[in-house]
């Protein structure tokens, strides 16, 4: 394994750089698709070079590409995804956060249970159970409002699965220092808990945000009003044009500015990332 | 600072498992009692019904006249030192000495100032901003103490504090605590597994064994006259000697061999105790055991040779310049043997071996 062979360096680079190109040449053509103007992009396959209608292709989308498809301006679908993917994001830890507590330091009835039945609901994806949520969201008069938009997606085992065993790592007697120095259940959650499982929490947010953010079939169900529409959704919109041409370079550019926001949280919390995910603070 | 009393205490668990079994213990203001045992022996069990971290079966715990049986562990006026530390890793060292008094309403002004003088006290003065995790272990201990002390709680209580440090560091911090429990005059339950750290540290040791009590007394008196065979094989090192023999008149057979005893007592099989430092090499024309030697322990200070007595093993302590044969004959001041019933192992008071109130005199 630690060999430090010419032949060998040459080869696993050479893997190395295939897998880079197999995961990275889409989103390169999606950045050059965007930089073209729509007849080039017509006229046969992709050019590999970037072309001379960047800032054209840009300001369009931003501006009136949406309108002219029926669709709200491109910042309004920018700041629906955004505060579905920010409400998402809280939602999900504070409801597991405190669900993992209450699963770790108390002894109730069924307590097992409950974590089990919490624990099966990570095998199903939410397309499994989309139609009884659906059923659910619609009698309660939820369709098209942010509350049918992101409380069905908040519920998550997963995240309460990973502060559980996250709680488990740190000493019973930490717990029984804090009840010796007269800290209360909540006054230990707040005082304690919350600021050691800080790393965690940031590292969750970074994975749940984007989860949050990469939506598409729940809001594509429950939002018919255009003014919920994210940009997923409008994405998806503008490729299913009736008759004409789609605007691909219309819409690379912006599926092109959908993905920053994602790509620059991985990259500013990268750090935190991984720190949270491979080691504890103890 | 307060007495405590343990009456009567048992702790079943569910499933029926007696971990602790009606212990009592009267426990002076002041007084500074060491539990010690055998891993699984309660101790820790019932340390930790006193600081209210596990409920109590039966019985009832008392600090200072108040029944604290129902109590939360921060109402019973406790501190308590881990042995993992369980310092909060995310707080300052300043934090960790205040977080009790924060939570207690205390004002800034006084924390400030017991904080201070606890960090004086143990010398962490100069680490007080610093996290936990950049201190090392002893450092660490130190802070868990000051936790313990800033509170002025009328009871420390003490969980084998010092498993975690390096075998030096254990011996100061020994000498540590038992210096500021003088000082401050606070009562003090210390459990611990180890019979050195029991005997150096206690005014009082409780010797337990399968969640009973076997034997209570100072230091010297479990060791000179421990009231069983379980507690004549946990205190002191090396372990005493515990060998089948006979009486017979004013003699005693151990193997092949016979000791004169100084008066006579009943016949019969009893369990006879002999401390390795009690044994000396027989002089020329005494009679004694004989001694098959089976290896060499060099402590420096002293020989510990390994043997045989008859198909019994011995173990005996000699001075450091002794030579030592193949086979040597070992001799005892009759009045140094310990006698214990064959069957239950209680200690017999035979006339001729050391009586409680002798040993209590010589304490």
């Amino acid at each position: 394994m630690v060999e430090n062979r010419p032949l060998l360096n040459i080869l696993t680079h050479a893997f190395l750089l295939l897998g880079f190109a197999i995961v990275a040449l889409p989103v390169y053509v999606a950045v050059i698709a965007s930089t073209h103007d729509i007849a080039t992009l017509m006229s046969g396959p992709v050019p590999l070079w970037p072309g001379s209608h960047f800032i054209e292709n840009y300001t369009q989308i931003l501006t009136s590409a949406s309108a002219a498809n029926g669709l709200p301006n491109y910042s309004h679908m920018a700041l629906n995804s955004l505060i579905m993917a920010l409400v998402i994001t809280v939602g999900k830890i504070a409801i597991s956060i405190l669900s993992a507590f209450a699963i770790v330091y108390f002894r109730f009835p069924f307590r097992v249970l409950a974590f089990w039945i919490i624990f099966v609901t990570l095998m199903l994806p939410v397309e499994v159970r989309i139609m009884p949520t659906y059923k659910i969201v619609a009698d309660l008069g939820l369709l098209n409002s942010w509350a049918g938009l992101t409380i069905p997606l908040i519920a998550s085992a997963t995240a309460t699965f990973l502060f559980r065993q996250f709680f488990m790592t740190i000493p019973d007697e930490i717990l029984e220092a804090a009840r010796v120095d007269g800290a209360g259940p909540m006054k230990f959650f707040r005082d304690i808990l919350l600021p050691l499982s800080r790393t965690n929490i940031g590292a969750l947010s970074v994975i749940l945000f984007i989860y949050g953010w990469v939506q598409y079939l729940w809001p594509l169900l429950v939002t018919t009003d255009p003014g919920y529409y994210t940009l997923m959704m409008g994405m998806k919109r503008m490729v299913t044009v009736q008759d004409g041409v789609i605007q691909w370079n219309l819409v690379m550019a912006g599926a092109v500015l959908a993905m920053l926001p994602p790509i620059l949280i991985v990259i500013f919390m990268q750090r935190l990332f991984i720190r949270g995910l491979t080691e504890t603070e103890k | 600072m307060a007495s405590i009393s343990i009456d009567k205490v048992s702790k079943i668990y569910t499933g029926g498992v007696k971990a602790v079994n009606s212990v009592s213990i009267d426990i002076a203001d002041g007084e500074f009692i060491v539990l010690v045992g055998p891993s699984g022996c309660g101790k820790s069990t019932l340390l930790r019904m006193v600081a209210g971290l596990e409920t109590i079966s039966e019985g009832e715990v008392s600090i200072g006249e108040r029944i604290v049986n129902r109590m939360e562990p921060a109402e019973r006026d406790i501190a308590m030192v881990f042995q993992n530390y369980a310092l909060y890793p995310h707080m300052t060292v300043y934090q960790n000495l205040a977080y009790g008094l924060k939570n207690r309403g205390t004002p800034k002004a006084e924390i400030d100032a017991r904080v201070a003088e606890a960090a004086r006290m143990l010398e962490i003065t100069q680490y007080l901003e610093r996290k936990p995790r950049a201190l090392s272990g002893g450092q660490r201990q130190r802070v868990a103490m000051g936790r313990a002390i800033v509170r002025k709680p009328a009871a420390f209580l003490f969980d084998e504090p010092l498993s975690n440090l390096d075998a030096k560091l254990r011996v100061s911090m020994r000498g540590e605590i038992k210096r500021l429990q003088r000082r401050l005059g606070t009562t003090s339950i210390y459990v611990t597994h180890d019979q050195l750290e029991a005997m150096t540290l206690a005014d009082r040791l409780v010797v337990l064994n399968g969640g009973e009590i076997e034997q209570i007394g100072s230091p010297l008196e479990v060791y000179h006259t421990p009231a069983s065979t379980f507690v004549a094989s946990f205190i002191g090192s090396p372990a005493m000697n515990l060998v089948r023999a006979e009486v017979q008149g004013s003699k005693l057979a151990i193997g092949s061999g016979q000791l004169d005893l100084s008066t006579t007592a009943p016949s019969g099989i009893v369990t006879v105790g002999l401390r390795a430092e009690d044994l000396r090499l027989a002089l020329a024309g005494e009679t004694g055991l004989p001694f098959r030697l089976d290896y060499i322990e060099e402590l420096g200070s002293q020989r510990l040779a390994h043997g045989f007595v008859g198909d019994q093993a011995l173990t005996a302590a000699f001075p450091a310049e002794t030579f030592l044969a193949e086979n040597l004959c070992l001799v005892i001041d009759p009045a140094r043997l310990h006698f214990f019933d064959a069957t239950s192992g209680k200690r017999l008071a035979l006339e001729g071996s050391r009586s409680p109130a002798r040993s209590v005199a010589s304490a």
